[in-house]
């Protein structure tokens, strides 16, 4: 095992897919010589060269349009989308055509692609540079939806995302790119679908996806030194397919949920499970189910408020333990 | 296919004869989606055809021209207005009328409809319903040409209103940097949707026009003279073949309806339509093949031969069931499936 960066890791996810299938094509801005403005790609376009590492100009439908040409001919296209806010630019090439193009053509045309993209906030860019938007890709049937929280998920995810018969939009969290962690060594492949369960309470199970993973971790830790709450963290790693079978049963163990999520207020993806879970697993629950989400208001920029906005350990500990009182 | 193509010196362009077979064979292709379209209004008047259409009766030169110098692995992208492309790529005309008809036969078994044939079997790429969305998805699939040194081409077919959406110019510029086999076709009919194209465009040739913009030629041509469009479809498709890049081509034309089924097209000033009716694409090339020495009793033959086409296919698509149920739950994902959790 490698100590891997967040950002090292969608790299090494590339190049392992990359080496595999020459196929595989990456493109996008500022991806090239430049190595990504993240540096999340550094290293590709010395390995691979520009036939295959291709730097495009800002021009957001014709990536995505180019992309989805290519996957329907035989390419395996990564396309990089800088980010996440910007995918409303070609919004119309990612729900109206790469998601419905199967479905409407009776199964004749494959869309094999990843749109890899930065989301999320806390690097004080303001509201057209710091969205969590995984939520609008969720809301349209046809294209999957993958979160990683941690580099050894970034590397799995990716390659299993690179694989997929289907296309896949990949959120990469931005502020998580410096974060290390231990990344299996030589071809590592993940499966798409599955949560993880990360920690195993027994008083609440809180649902978390990307950074807020992270701050749900630290946020139990905290529960259980100094409120003796004993919670189960569960990041979800995918949005669609969805492994409510993890999830449901994680809440059935414990009765309780809370679910974190970076996306403003309105129709977050935890909506969809606190809504899946009082369907499916009501009678299990002990006490109404909680929403930990941003409000619904555009990101400011400033460092306090920003950071008042974005649930934060702190608040996950507050809303968590005043409920579980 | 008995085209000749000579090259008068290297890096001129190809001087192109065009010989009997390949007329007989733009004849028939123009006939064929002229009654097709016909047939697919009156089914529309019978009511069994639904929701919307937008035929393109009077541009079938065009589609013709194209799909005749076009090889059988090359790539149309064409637009809602696309049912004439499709089938100058020789999909099934039954697998057309049953699409529109909702049956079980139809290109897309019912999932699809008018806005979007596909018949990836003869290299038809998809009919595209938002305004501008298939340029740059053609530009990808020649992008995919030029990685693995096919030599297909991606030819992509749009109206004049598209020229004024962002995506005709991201495509086109992206095709321009990456010198991509794609080949633009704006069938500029005078109309955007319901409004004349020059009272909202800022030059004369929507497209052509602005080629310079992304070094291209200019080049605007008779799109209704089958002859033509051939000739310059067979000319820029083999430059695009030997690394030549793209080509943006402007062809002048006049659709006989309106934009769509619910649309008489009252708008038009008297006497326009006339005028363009006595320019009709398979009135011209009739006059040429007598012209050119075809006998009355072959032409005949030749019409009859294509009406009779129709009317099979009507018949076989009319016969078709409706699809069953079970394929609403099919195809949203690749193993067949629709689940999107466990």
């Amino acid at each position: 095992m490698a100590e891997l960066t967040y950002r090292d890791a969608v790299a090494a996810g590339i190049a392992q897919e990359m080496e595999r299938d020459e196929n595989v094509v990456f493109l996008g801005e500022d991806i090239g010589a430049a190595g990504g403005v993240f540096k999340a790609t550094v290293g590709l376009f010395e390995k691979f060269g520009p036939r295959r590492v291709r730097d495009t100009p800002i021009s957001e439908q014709a990536i995505l349009g180019a992309a989805m040409g290519a996957a329907m001919t035989g390419l395996k296209p990564i396309a990089e989308i800088m980010f996440s806010d910007f995918l409303a630019v070609c919004w119309d090439i990612v729900a109206n055509e790469i998601a419905k193009t199967r479905y409407m053509t009776n199964g004749q045309i494959a869309l094999p692609l990843v749109i890899r993209t930065a989301n999320g906030a806390g690097s004080r860019f303001g509201a057209q540079h710091s969205q969590a938007v995984e939520n609008w890709a969720m809301a349209i049937p046809g294209i999957k939806v993958v979160a990683p929280a941690f580099p050894a998920d970034v590397k799995g995810l990716l390659a299993a995302a690179v694989r997929d018969p289907d296309p896949v939009l990949f959120f990469e969290q931005k502020s998580l790119y410096p974060m290390k962690g231990e990344v299996p060594d030589g071809e590592h492949v993940d499966e798409l679908g599955k949560a993880k369960v990360l920690r195993e309470g027994k008083d609440c199970t809180i649902v978390a996806l990307a950074s807020m993973v992270h701050k749900s971790l630290d946020a139990a830790a905290i529960l259980e030194k100094e409120h003796g709450i004993s919670a189960t963290v569960v990041d979800v790693r995918s949005l669609v397919p969805l492994d409510t079978q993890t999830i449901l049963t994680e809440i059935g163990k414990t009765g309780r949920l809370f679910t974190v999520e970076e996306n403003p207020r309105l129709c977050g993806w935890g909506a969809e499970i606190v809504s899946i879970a009082a369907e499916e697993c009501f009678w299990t629950l002990d006490a109404p189910m909680v929403r930990i989400t941003t409000p619904h208001i555009p990101l400011p920029s400033a460092d306090k408020l920003e950071d008042a906005t974005i649930p934060s350990v702190e608040r996950i500990v507050k809303e968590v333990s005043q409920k579980m009182d | 296919m008995d085209t000749s193509v000579k090259r008068k010196k290297a890096g001129s362009p190809p001087e192109i004869d065009i010989g009997r077979e390949t007329r007989m064979e733009l004849y028939r292709q123009q006939l064929e989606l002229r009654y097709c379209e016909k047939r697919a209004y009156d089914l529309f008047l019978q009511n069994l055809i639904k929701g919307t259409s937008h035929l393109s009766l009077g541009q079938e030169a065009i589609a013709a021209g194209f799909g005749v110098a076009m090889r059988p692995d090359d790539w149309t992208f064409c637009t809602y207005r696309g049912h004439a492309h499709t089938l100058a790529r020789g999909a099934s005309m039954a697998g057309v009328l049953g699409e529109l008809m909702g049956r079980e036969c139809g290109l897309l078994g019912g999932k699809g409809g008018s806005m979007h044939l596909t018949d990836v079997s003869k290299g038809a790429m998809g009919s595209y319903a938002i305004i501008g969305a298939h340029l740059p998805v053609a530009a990808g699939a020649a992008w995919s040409a030029q990685y693995r040194g096919t030599e297909q081409v991606a030819v992509c077919f749009f109206g004049d209103g598209t020229t004024n959406i962002g995506a005709f110019h991201e495509a086109l510029n992206f095709a321009a940097i990456w010198k991509l086999p794609v080949i633009f076709v704006c069938e500029n009919n005078l109309y955007m949707e319901y409004t004349p194209i020059h009272t909202v465009t800022a030059v004369e040739h929507p497209a052509a026009d602005r080629a310079s913009a992304y070094g291209l030629e200019k080049i605007v041509i008779d799109g209704n003279d089958a002859d033509e469009v051939y000739k310059t479809a067979v000319k820029f498709m083999d430059r695009a073949r030997k690394g030549g890049g793209p080509a943006l081509i402007e062809a002048m034309t006049y659709r006989h309806s309106g934009h769509s089924r619910a649309d008489p097209g009252q708008y038009r000033p008297k006497g326009e339509l006339e005028k363009w009716l006595e320019q009709d694409p398979l009135k011209r090339y009739r006059s040429r093949l007598l012209e050119v020495g075809f006998n009355e009793a072959t032409l005949k033959d030749m019409e009859a031969e294509a009406m009779r086409k129709v009317d099979e296919a009507t018949e076989t698509a009319k016969a078709s069931p409706v699809p069953g149920l079970d394929a609403i739950d099919r195809d949203v994902w690749a193993d067949g499936s629709t689940a999107w959790r466990n």
